[in-house]
């Protein structure tokens, strides 16, 4: 069962002359991880940061068609396109968390970096605030290497620490959805396998959508794989499918490393 | 190459601190009659070129001062001349003190006026033209705000006292001059140079750091509290300060609106005068004990600006850690 289905989904950016992605039909899997992969520049980011309207934060651009949001209470289908109001904004965000390519701690303590998004949320009852900021380091597989030093600054983790520091801050609000765009770009080989084994731990509560360019990490851990190419999708399905067999010359050529 | 450059490099650090030693030296020798005539009493003196008997002074004279005087020849002497000048009377001798008191509080409360005006203020443009002005307008808002730091200190004293003051004193009545309007001018004088220094540093928040706290469902306002103002503390407390030096140096703006008057400033619209016009309107006609007087407050001047500036730097960027 799909948790997003992107329909008929086009995006302009305000200073583009052109679409940067045309007409992408694609499910996203619940309690599943889904790559999507394609040579830089051909929309991977773009596709990603609309699931969570990051790019209603700059002024004009465009979207087209539907992106269609799993409601787990009365397990219908919203177009997250409709969302207009402050606070829908707030709850979508709430729903579909977000990890960069670089970390990005926040200038403050460790404990406060994971508490933000709770804290902005309206908890404020302490011992609420604790037992989910432990959890979330725990379920992030950083809360040993961090729980003498919750207080100090998170500026002083190291680089695969702060990644995980930030897939804590996101899975402390419980989100339905989480957003990987190439969370491990930026880091050493170990660091990478640290947060690769973090994010199959993580599907069993969220679903996952993670862009990479690495294609032995989206054969390593994604169920489902998409193939981008110039703002078009060329071919999605099961990930073997993809690496073993695929459809689309173009899709071959990609993961054969003809071209990319 | 290398080593030149290191060498000049260290000559040039050198010369800032050999700069900085000689300005202290310098004012504190020329200060010295006044130091040793005063003392610390100077501090709270409230009489500014007063003539008092030798041996009765005047009960506002602090004790110190009283007993410091007897033992000082040279300046004796100077006073006499003084005395003399000023035709005081012959039978008694005579010796003119000098305290700093109302100067001093008369630049500390015209600094804080400015301040309290200007910083809220300037914060608020920072952020409307970082965060929330589209780009036209910012553009065109910050090259005015530019302008208007790039304009001598004198253009905003005659503005001031011609067309600030008396609008001010239709709100709050009391003096045109007065501490008030001298403060409130000095505040709009260091507000755009705040806001332009504080805008900018804001826009070196990277997009990213904001767009992490957006996806975490944090409103604009969030955003800007959270993330931004931390983000930026250094680059804005590093324009306070650079304010401050300029609000508690600045002459020019003050001296058309403060009044010049040395009394302690009954209320906060009544007129009073600040250290760097006091210098300014009486190094002329100054000799003796008044210009030695007049560096002695010189030298406060400096330690207070030194003092405020180190007080600001160390407490805000102690918190960093
Ligand atoms: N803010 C922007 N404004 C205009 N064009 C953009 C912007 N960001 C990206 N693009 C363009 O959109 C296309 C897709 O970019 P992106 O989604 O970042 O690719 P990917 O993540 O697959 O490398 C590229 O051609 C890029 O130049
Ligand atoms: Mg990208």
């Amino acid at each position: 069962m799909p948790i997003m289905s992107i329909e008929d989904f086009s995006f302009t950016y305000a200073s583009a002359p052109a679409r940067s992605l045309s007409n992408i039909n694609l499910p996203i899997q619940k309690n599943c991880i889904t790559s999507l992969i394609g040579p830089s520049g051909c929309g991977k980011s773009t596709l990603l940061r609309s699931l969570n309207r990051m790019h209603d934060l700059y002024p004009n651009n465009e979207y087209e068609g539907k992106l269609m949001l799993l409601n787990q209470e009365n397990n219908e289908m919203e177009n997250i396109l409709d969302i207009k109001r402050e606070n829908e904004f707030i709850e979508l965000r709430q729903r579909v968390g977000m990890i960069f390519q670089k970390p990005t701690p926040f200038p403050m303590s460790i404990f406060d970096n994971v508490a933000y998004g709770l804290r902005i949320s309206g908890i404020k009852n302490k011992t609420e605030l604790k037992d989910r900021v432990e959890d979330a380091l725990k379920g992030s597989a950083l809360f040993g290497e961090v729980s003498d030093r919750m207080n100090k600054s998170a500026m002083g983790l190291s680089g695969g620490q702060q990644q995980r520091l930030c897939i804590a801050r996101a899975v402390a609000l419980k989100p339905e959805l989480l957003l990987f765009d190439e969370p491990t770009s930026a880091l050493d080989p170990i660091s990478t396998a640290a947060i690769e084994e973090l994010i199959v731990e993580l599907k069993k509560d969220i679903s996952i959508a993670i862009v990479t360019h690495n294609m032995q990490q989206a054969s390593r851990i994604s169920d489902y794989t998409a193939f981008m190419y110039l703002g078009d999708l060329v071919e999605y399905g099961e990930t073997e499918q993809i690496f073993l067999n695929p459809r689309e010359k173009k899709t071959e050529d990609y993961i054969t490393g003809r071209f990319g | 190459m290398e080593k030149l450059f290191k060498t000049v490099s260290f000559m040039s650090a050198t010369l800032v601190m050999i700069l900085l030693a000689s300005i202290f030296i310098s004012l504190f020798n020329s200060a010295k009659p006044a130091i040793e005539e005063f003392g610390f009493g100077f501090i709270a003196g409230k009489e500014w070129g007063v003539e008092v008997p030798i041996e009765n002074p005047v009960s506002t004279v602090v004790a110190t001062t009283a007993e410091k005087k007897v033992e000082v020849k040279p300046a004796e002497n100077d006073n006499s001349l003084e005395s003399m000048l000023g035709g005081g009377n012959d039978d008694i001798p005579m010796r003119t003190i000098f305290g700093g008191f109302i100067p001093i509080v008369g630049t500390l409360l015209s600094t804080l006026i400015a301040m309290a005006f200007a910083l809220p203020i300037a914060m608020g443009i920072a952020v409307f033209l970082a965060e929330i002005a589209p780009k036209q307008i910012s553009n065109v808002v910050g090259i005015a705000i530019e302008l208007l730091a790039a304009i001598p200190s004198i253009i905003f004293g005659m503005w001031g006292l011609f067309y600030f003051a008396p609008i001010v004193q239709s709100f709050v009545g009391g003096y045109q001059v007065s501490l008030l309007t001298a403060g409130l001018v000095l505040g709009v004088m260091i507000l755009p140079f705040m806001a332009a220094i504080t805008r900018d540093s804001m826009r070196t928040t990277p997009d990213v750091l904001k767009e992490s706290a957006y996806a975490l469902g944090a409103t604009k306002f969030e955003v800007i509290k959270d993330i931004i103002f931390p983000y930026s503390k250094a680059g804005i407390i590093g324009s306070v300060i650079l304010a401050l030096g300029r609000a508690l140096g600045e002459t020019m703006a003050v001296a058309f609106l403060i009044g010049s008057v040395f009394s302690l400033p009954s209320s906060i619209n009544s007129p009073t005068v600040s250290i760097p016009v006091a210098m300014a309107n009486s190094f002329g006609e100054a000799t003796g004990m008044k210009t030695s007087a007049l560096f002695y407050l010189a030298f406060l001047l400096f330690i207070i600006s030194f003092a405020v500036i180190s007080i600001a730097k160390f407490y805000f960027l102690r918190k960093d850690k």
